[in-house]
């Protein structure tokens, strides 16, 4: 068992409150994912050429005004960080290679969540609706975001092993349920030079995702490609710079439910998380059918 | 004129209300006499086994959306849910009735022995697994495996079936009036004659369905060839 939810804004007033509501939603599903929980927020795009990165520090006395002084001094500009909890999101004068690149080099002690122009990502072991109050989700605005309470069936509880797992620039992907090919398939992708940080089954399927997105494939086909080359269960939520996508295996033992309103688009695994959205009772509620993709993004919706 | 007056309806409000009060409650009811027969609950949020384990001719109405396992194991009470069902709903009802207004999730109706299920909207995918003696009608459609292994009762869907209807099927009369994407294992199509058209008649009657033609349905069950094992098809192990 693991809880997904997904919220979209589609007016301003639920961006304003985007975190505060997508923290509502994740406590609804404590009990679905008690281990541990994250998120993945989209928000505040930065200008062209430059880069913005989650970076996460186990230590929870980490100095991160000395990662600041050292981008400071390799590129342009003062990146001041925003710092949550064990996290801190930086924005970097330069494109998000280089940025990357530069903090593996000067700072192997930190883990990098996520790189792109918009996305932070933000997980931690420990109970969800801890989690929403230690990373104060309640201050967070943005235009869409992720996020998933995890109860581990197939590796370790560490902030490792918790979703959003990053597939590239502005991407990541939340997953319930469990694959069963994934240790043959991590081979096949280590082999074509995808790396991986941990044992995680769901890490090999955001590593899929990056090689196929890396090979030419659009969001759509890569995710189309999951129905062949993944063999397991899945309800996966996939987040883009524009918006998420959704997509259950064709067994779809996984639950997912779908809804809708003029004011905001909400995926969760049950009703109840959704009950606590403004409008819920009013809302166009629906199962999302097996191996059926569903995308939302801005330009669409 | 002489003028009954209504029954007095016990309202609960799971807002303010813990959901063990209301099954607790529920299930006091059972047991005396003079409680409230009628009962309405609001605010149901998606929680989940609201209305669970009643054994009474209890009347409850649930105005919203509820999560899994709603009216599971019912016996003698009639349960209507004013919104959609998450996964379960009604799961092994014994005897009584329960009514979705909305739409159900998966594994609707599942080991139900006895009573009747009646969605008004589309059920998921395993509508009636392992069915055991319940009757099910669907208005609208099911998803695939849709009566998996079941064994007893009927199922009747108004609309379309999802892949590998009846898969495994034992026994029990499968019914539907539209499209099905396909048979499971050992189930096949049989011949309506007239005493399923009755059945069908009866069923949608039950149901309070008025306004779907019974004679489009048509009806699928068990070719019972998995009943034995073949000493043919030992090379296929």
């Amino acid at each position: 068992m693991c809880g997904i939810a997904g919220l979209f804004a589609k007016s301003p007033g639920v961006a304003e409150q985007l975190g505060e509501h997508l923290g509502a939603m994740l406590s609804q599903l404590n009990d679905r994912g008690p281990d541990s929980a994250g998120v993945a927020i989209y928000r505040d795009p930065v200008p062209a050429g430059a880069s913005k990165v989650s970076l996460f520090s186990p230590d929870p006395r980490y100095e991160w005004g000395r990662v600041r002084d050292g981008l400071a001094g390799a590129f342009d500009g003062d990146p001041e960080p925003e710092v949550r909890a064990s996290h801190a999101v930086f924005v970097v004068d330069a494109e998000a290679e280089r940025a990357e690149a530069w903090l593996r080099e000067h700072h192997p002690e930190l883990r990098i969540m996520s790189v792109g122009e918009t996305i932070e990502i933000f997980k931690e072991a420990g109970l969800p609706s801890d989690f929403v109050r230690r990373f104060a989700l309640e201050d967070v605005q943005g235009s869409h975001a992720l996020g998933h309470t995890r109860m581990a069936t197939e590796s370790r509880v560490t902030t490792q092993h918790s979703h959003p797992f990053s597939t590239g620039l502005d991407l990541c992907l939340v997953h319930n349920g469990s694959l069963s090919n994934h240790n043959r398939l991590r081979r096949e992708l280590q082999r074509e030079g995808v790396t991986f940080q941990t044992d995680n089954d769901t890490e090999v399927a955001a590593g899929y995702l990056t090689w196929r997105l890396r090979e030419g494939a659009d969001l759509r086909e890569a995710l189309e490609g999951c129905l062949r080359d993944l063999d397991g269960f899945f309800t996966f939520a996939v987040g883009t710079a524009d918006g998420f996508a959704v997509l259950r295996d064709p067994i779809a033992c996984k639950p997912a439910v779908l809804a809708e309103t003029d004011d905001w688009v909400a995926m969760a695994s049950e009703y109840r998380a959704i009950a606590v959205l403004p409008g819920a009772e009013d809302a166009n509620v629906w199962e999302p059918a097996p191996a059926t993709l569903y995308v939302w993004e801005r330009a669409l919706v | 004129m002489a003028t009954e007056t209504e029954p007095a309806v016990e309202v609960v409000d799971l807002e303010h209300t813990p959901l063990r009060e209301l099954n607790a409650r529920l299930h006091a009811a059972a047991q005396e006499p003079d409680s409230p027969r009628r009962w309405r609950v609001s605010n149901p949020g998606g929680r989940h086994a609201v209305a669970v384990g009643l054994d009474a001719p209890l009347e409850v109405d649930v105005d919203g959306h509820v999560g899994y396992y709603c009216a599971g194991m019912n016996q003698h009470a009639a349960v209507r849910v004013h919104g959609n069902c998450g996964v379960g709903v009604a799961e092994n009802m014994m005897s009584g009735s329960v009514i979705v207004e909305g739409t159900a999730s998966q594994s609707a109706g599942a080991t139900g022995r006895g009573g009747l299920l009646v969605i008004r909207g589309d059920a998921s995918s395993r509508c009636g697994i392992s069915m055991k003696g319940v009757d099910i009608v669907v208005r609208g459609s099911v998803g695939h495996m849709s009566a998996f292994m079941a064994q007893k009762g009927r199922l009747l869907v108004c609309g379309d079936a999802g892949e590998a209807l009846g898969d495994s099927i034992y026994e029990a009369q499968l019914y539907a009036n539209g499209a099905v994407a396909g048979l499971g294992s050992d189930c096949i199509e049989k011949e309506m004659r007239a005493e399923h058209a009755a059945e069908v008649s009866e069923l949608l009657a039950r149901a309070g369905i008025d306004d779907v033609d019974p004679g489009g349905f048509r009806r699928y069950g068990s070719a019972r060839e998995l009943y034995n094992f073949k000493v043919d098809d030992a090379g296929e192990f």
